[in-house]
């Protein structure tokens, strides 16, 4: 852990705003600029500036590596779902118009839903690979 | 209901079982669900190419979006065929990994390799089955990391290395094929191979397109391993855990050299590009280097993993060579040595395998006198052996037969006597394999050494079985490749 009080109080205000930001960008994306990727970078920016100041080891234990794998899987299964779902529907895969009454607002939450599952993964990989690299774990696979 | 969707079902069914191998973790659980996932995918790979060789061509819209602005799949019978290669060899590689995993990787990561052999056979399949220039690039990057990845499980220090460098120089091929792709793209404005074909031969004077069609050519070349970009190979293939050189060696190389040949001739075939840039002579010319220069370097190694990988490089050449003659015996010969190449040089790594399990060193001088111990598994790699230099009965047989008839047909003698030379390099080569095992007197240590375990065995002769049947019953597969070679030569039409 850095001594450095200015880094510590500052990061510890920044953090949440980062996070904030980040979700804005997600649920955004349909709208302006930002999506999934942008989002989960961002999201895990908080973290990962949160593991530099504080170190990885009070890190894990916030996300420990349980969580972050769970995660990565869950937003490759959200995004290969939404798909699958457009084939039960009765559509073709990845067909978000039948995912809803209204075509027009199944596209929407097709949408939506794929942009959280990217965004998901990203922010989860982006956190293993900092640990990876930073911990010091002699065994890296405890990191996924 | 579920027939309409078998296309997109073919990628998306390893795609969502890898992260479920993450989910279950336990190294037993992750083995028995990786092989239902292979031998489910196979399956769908069979009817797919039923329904291709019944109804022809499939087209899937993903998710409803007409074609030159959405992405859709195209299976004509040329890619049901290679889909069909790459499943096949997954539904033989992933039971054998069982116990070759169990030896060679700790029981921690079995659940990673599992997940990243599934993700390397999503790409490989996605490469095939995608008529989307852009899609492909994706599923090509799909395939090459997680194959990199699978490298990397070496034992031996040196597969960081290897792994290390074949992503350096594979990342180079993808970025070369992806700027090929930016330059069409900048020239017609669409991403869809079909309509590509439709756009780019209007455009045949145009210097964009040429400097495509050589970024492809080097790009593909280098993920290929064509002759003087072949520098990656020989240490991937030898340094790698004996499960991924098999699925490797298998189907890697054979899907870049589809995707060549899928860009050549379908978005290329329709030009006179072809006639302004010598690409085919090119090709012609490499792939005879290669041929020879493979063969060469393969008589030198010691170690036997090497011996083939540089064999590799020398088959690479044939299928090359094949699909670089313009003519449908030529093309027939290449597509059906993608299918017989697989088949013999899957078992022979598979036996390698073997070998590792029981002496934990395939160096020459390990093996020696193991004819005796390993009888069977030492029989499998004569059989497959005498394939690969072309002995009639075997499916090697075939391929040679159709490419010595096509450089005939051409009038190209010479190309001919330089197979039948390439094929007398590889009695050598696989001759020193022979006599070391069979005629020198074992090492003290081998004398210990057993049959390898039925589990490795049994998909070891399970291909082995297909090299002795497609080479005995050589029209089933020729008629696929003779038709798929009817295709490549329409055009983008197919």
């Amino acid at each position: 852990m850095l001594k450095k009080t200015i880094l510590r109080v500052v990061s510890k205000f920044l953090i949440p705003f980062v996070l904030i930001f980040g979700l804005y960008v997600q649920w955004h994306g349909d709208f302006g600029p930002g999506g999934g990727f942008q989002a989960g970078v961002i999201f895990a920016a908080a973290f990962i500036l949160y593991g530099l100041i504080f170190g990885t080891a009070l890190l894990r234990r916030v996300l420990p590596s349980k969580v972050t794998r769970s995660f990565l899987v869950i937003g490759v299964l959200l995004y290969s779902g939404v798909g699958v779902f457009g084939i039960i529907f009765g559509g073709e895969f990845l067909d978000y118009s039948v995912l809803a009454r209204d075509p027009l607002k199944g596209q929407h939450l097709g949408i939506l839903l794929i942009e959280l599952g990217v965004g998901i993964t990203v922010a989860a990989s982006m956190i293993t690979i900092f640990c990876a690299f930073a911990g010091r774990s002699p065994n890296r696979l405890d990191e996924f | 209901m579920i027939i309409k969707h078998l296309a997109i079902i073919q990628v998306i069914l390893p795609l969502m079982a890898a992260p479920v191998c993450i989910v279950i973790r336990h190294h037993v659980g992750v083995k028995i669900w990786a092989v239902l996932i292979s031998w489910l995918s196979f399956l769908i790979s069979i009817a797919l190419l039923v329904q291709v060789s019944d109804q022809g061509l499939i087209v899937y819209q993903l998710g409803g979006w007409a074609a030159p602005w959405g992405i859709e799949y195209r299976i004509d019978i040329l890619s049901a065929f290679v889909l069909l290669i790459v499943s096949g060899i997954g539904a033989v590689v992933m039971p054998y990994s069982w116990t070759s995993v169990e030896k060679e990787i700790v029981h921690e990561r079995a659940y990673l390799f599992y997940c990243m052999i599934l993700l390397c056979m999503t790409g490989l399949l996605g490469i095939v089955i995608t008529g989307d220039a852009f899609n492909l690039f994706v599923f090509m990057e799909i395939s090459s990391l997680a194959s990199y990845v699978l490298i990397s499980f070496g034992q031996d220090r040196q597969a960081l290395v290897a792994a290390y460098r074949y992503l350096i120089i594979g990342t180079i091929g993808a970025t070369f094929y992806m700027i090929g792709v930016g330059f069409l793209y900048a020239s017609t404005g669409t991403l869809n191979i079909f309509d590509l074909s439709q756009l780019v031969p209007a455009l045949s004077a145009s210097r964009t397109v040429k400097a495509a069609l050589a970024f492809f050519t080097v790009g593909l070349g280098i993920k290929l391993a064509l002759f003087p970009m072949h520098m990656w190979l020989p240490n991937a293939y030898t340094f790698a855990p004996s499960a991924v050189s098999v699925f490797l060696a298998a189907t890697a190389t054979k899907v870049a050299v589809y995707a060549l040949f899928r860009i050549v001739f379908t978005i290329f075939g329709g030009t006179e590009i072809l006639e302004i840039l010598p690409i085919r002579g090119l090709l012609i010319g490499m792939a005879a280097m290669a041929m020879i220069y493979g063969s060469i370097q393969a008589i030198y190694q010691i170690n036997v993993k090497r011996i083939l990988a540089y064999s590799s490089i020398a088959q690479i050449g044939y299928m090359v060579l094949g699909l670089s003659f313009d003519n449908a015996t030529g093309i027939a010969a290449g597509i059906i040595h993608l299918f017989n190449h697989a088949l013999m040089k899957g078992s022979l790594f598979m036996v390698l395998g073997a070998v590792m399990y029981r002496v934990d060193s395939v160096q020459l001088n390990d093996m020696a006198g193991l004819g005796k111990y390993m009888p069977l598994t030492m029989a499998a790699f004569f059989i497959a052996g005498l394939s690969l230099i072309g002995m009639p009965l075997t499916v090697g047989f075939v391929s040679k037969w159709y490419l010595i008839q096509a450089a005939l047909e051409k009038g190209w003698w010479p190309i001919a006597m330089l197979i039948v030379i390439s094929s007398l390099l590889a009695v050598v080569y696989i001759w020193r394999v022979i006599e070391v095992v069979y005629f020198m007197p074992a090492n003290p240590e081998a004398r210990e050494v057993r049959e390898a375990p039925i589990s490795l065995l049994l998909p070891t002769w399970i291909l082995l079985g297909a090299v002795i049947y497609f080479g005995i019953d050589a029209t089933t597969g020729l008629n696929i490749a003779i038709a798929a070679a009817d295709a490549l030569l329409a055009g983008g039409g197919s």
